[in-house]
């Protein structure tokens, strides 16, 4: 579903104008520098509940917001 | 489903057994499909299916039912002809109806860059066995009823690739055909169990917590389309998946005849008619990892735009109704099959945006895999250890939206 995301410069504008930024999230077990890269490139964490964020707000003021965000339901909690 | 379907297919619900040789998490397409092969190619019927919801309450009836195997890669290719091939055999194998249509498939490009890729596509399916090839703007024009040849001015049909192999299939019914296969060869298929952990002993797979107790068996294969991340964890797994959603619409009863799937590369969109006579249509998924289902205006405001571009026609038409699915997307557009560094704990994922064409070949293969121990040639290079090794299946321009 379309978000909407407050902008601390623009205040709150709907998803489109913002690029999804990347969630860096190896985990701290990975310290072989060959599996952290391949962790990096391709494994994820993809949580069922809240994930922390960031937004670029590409066609507005050009700046990174980060987020907390529900992903079960794409309510926005901070 | 309605007691109409109930009583024309003949569902006979199981009960959950403290054991089972083979337990499949998720009656979605790929579970039941594994189960079917199991329990009648291989005699596995000590085989038990947990859905939590209902069976193809998930994204195998959700999706826009297109088949076809125009990939861009020999591995996929192979993959997704063998699917097709099966496709076309399913109804009599079943003796079930699904509505199956092999129409033809149209990928318009309006781009020089994307005509030279339409040709390459037509090269190497021809290669490897689908039956796909370039089309010139003129055939276009003739072929395809209502289409707009230099849409908005900006986007000139400059040409395209027919894939005379494309085609659909009533989604529900090929999940009930499976469904109702498995359940007469002695398949449990249980709806309302969740899986909630995996029990791990010595790297080995040795059981299955669920909401109605523990179950002990020492092959698992998870098939649960948008959370296989959440099973896997339960299993210590790390998969390179992230679920997105992934909308669709139909629209009102259109009065001509649409007889074709048309898809265009470049402004991202894909439409057929249903047998009702509905327009059918679907793009890309949300940029944002969500499990959320809840379909929005954006989505059908922008692809409005895009579509009556081409389609003029369905300017005059109403959506009806629109939906979301969660979708297993892997990072190399490739799906993600077989074993993973647990014993006993087998995946079938990554499906995506992409996975409905493949239930009859991936169910097939994966089944042979639990049956036989051996991973088979077709599904090898879908294997979890691919990116490791260096050995991505990138092949994004061929999974896009359907
Ligand atoms: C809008 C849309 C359009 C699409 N269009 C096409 C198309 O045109 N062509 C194509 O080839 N593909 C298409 N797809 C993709 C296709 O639908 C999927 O890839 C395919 O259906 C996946 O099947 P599956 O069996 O893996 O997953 P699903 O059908 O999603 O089944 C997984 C099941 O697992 C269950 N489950 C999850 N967690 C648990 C648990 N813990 N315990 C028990 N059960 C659990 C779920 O309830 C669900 O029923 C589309 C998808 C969407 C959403
Ligand atoms: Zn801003």
């Amino acid at each position: 579903m379309s978000l909407r995301i407050t902008c601390p410069t623009c205040g709150p504008r709907s998803a489109e104008e913002w690029i999804h930024g990347e969630m860096f999230d190896v985990p701290d077990s990975i310290t072989n520098t060959d599996e952290w890269d391949v962790d990096r490139g391709f494994f994820h964490n993809n949580p069922e509940g809240l994930v922390q964020e960031a937004w670029f707000h590409l066609y507005g003021c050009r700046r990174w917001v980060v987020i907390t965000r529900d992903t079960r339901t794409d309510e926005i909690l901070s | 489903m309605n007691e109409f379907w109930e009583a024309k297919v003949a569902l006979q619900w199981g009960t959950l057994k403290p054991s089972y040789d083979v337990v499949i998490i998720g009656g979605g397409g790929h579970g039941l499909a594994t189960a079917y092969n199991l329990a009648l190619r291989h005699g596995i019927t000590n085989v038990a299916v947990l859905e939590r919801s209902y069976i193809g309450g998930g994204n195998s009836g959700r999706n826009t039912t297109v088949i076809r195997s125009n990939y861009g890669k020999p591995e996929p290719v192979r993959f997704y002809q063998r699917s097709l091939e099966l496709y076309r055999d399913l109804e009599a194998e079943t003796e079930r109806w699904m509505m199956h249509d092999e129409r033809g498939l149209w990928w318009i490009t309006h781009t020089e860059a994307g005509r030279r890729t339409e040709i390459a596509r037509a090269e190497i399916n021809r290669a490897f066995g689908a039956d796909t090839r370039f089309a010139e703007p003129e055939e276009i024009e003739r072929e395809i009823p209502g289409i707009n040849m230099n849409p908005a001015g900006e986007f000139p049909v400059l040409g395209g690739s027919f894939h005379a192999g494309g085609a659909t299939a009533r989604h529900d019914r090929v999940v009930w055909a499976l469904a109702e296969g498995a359940m007469r060869a002695g398949v449990d298929i249980i709806q309302g169990v969740e899986v909630t952990g995996l029990k791990v002993e010595n790297n080995q797979i040795v059981g299955v917590e669920t909401t109605q107790g523990s179950i002990a068996t020492e092959t698992v294969v998870s098939a649960v389309g948008g959370h296989a991340t959440s099973v896997a964890d339960m299993a210590g797994v790390r998969l390179p998946i992230r679920t997105h959603p992934l909308q669709a619409f139909v629209t009102n009863h259109y009065e001509g005849t649409f007889d074709a799937i048309v898809a265009s590369i470049d402004l991202g969109f894909y439409v057929s008619q249903t047998a009702r006579g509905e327009m059918l249509g679907g793009a890309h998924i949300d940029p944002q990892p969500s499990y959320s289902r809840r379909s929005d205006h954006h989505f059908i405001s922008s692809i409005a735009k895009r579509i009556t571009a081409l389609f003029p026609f369905m300017g005059d038409l109403r959506v009806l109704r629109q939906w979301t699915g969660s979708c297993d997307m892997s990072p190399d557009y490739s799906p993600v099959m077989g074993r993973t560094p647990v014993d006993g704990f087998l995946i079938t994922t990554g499906w995506g945006t992409w996975g409905f064409k493949a239930i009859p070949a991936g169910g097939e293969a994966m089944a042979e895999l639990v049956a036989t121990g051996t991973t088979p040639e077709l599904i090898a290079p879908f294997s979890l250890d691919r990116f490791a090794k260096d050995r991505a299946l990138a092949d994004r321009g061929s999974s896009g939206t359907h």
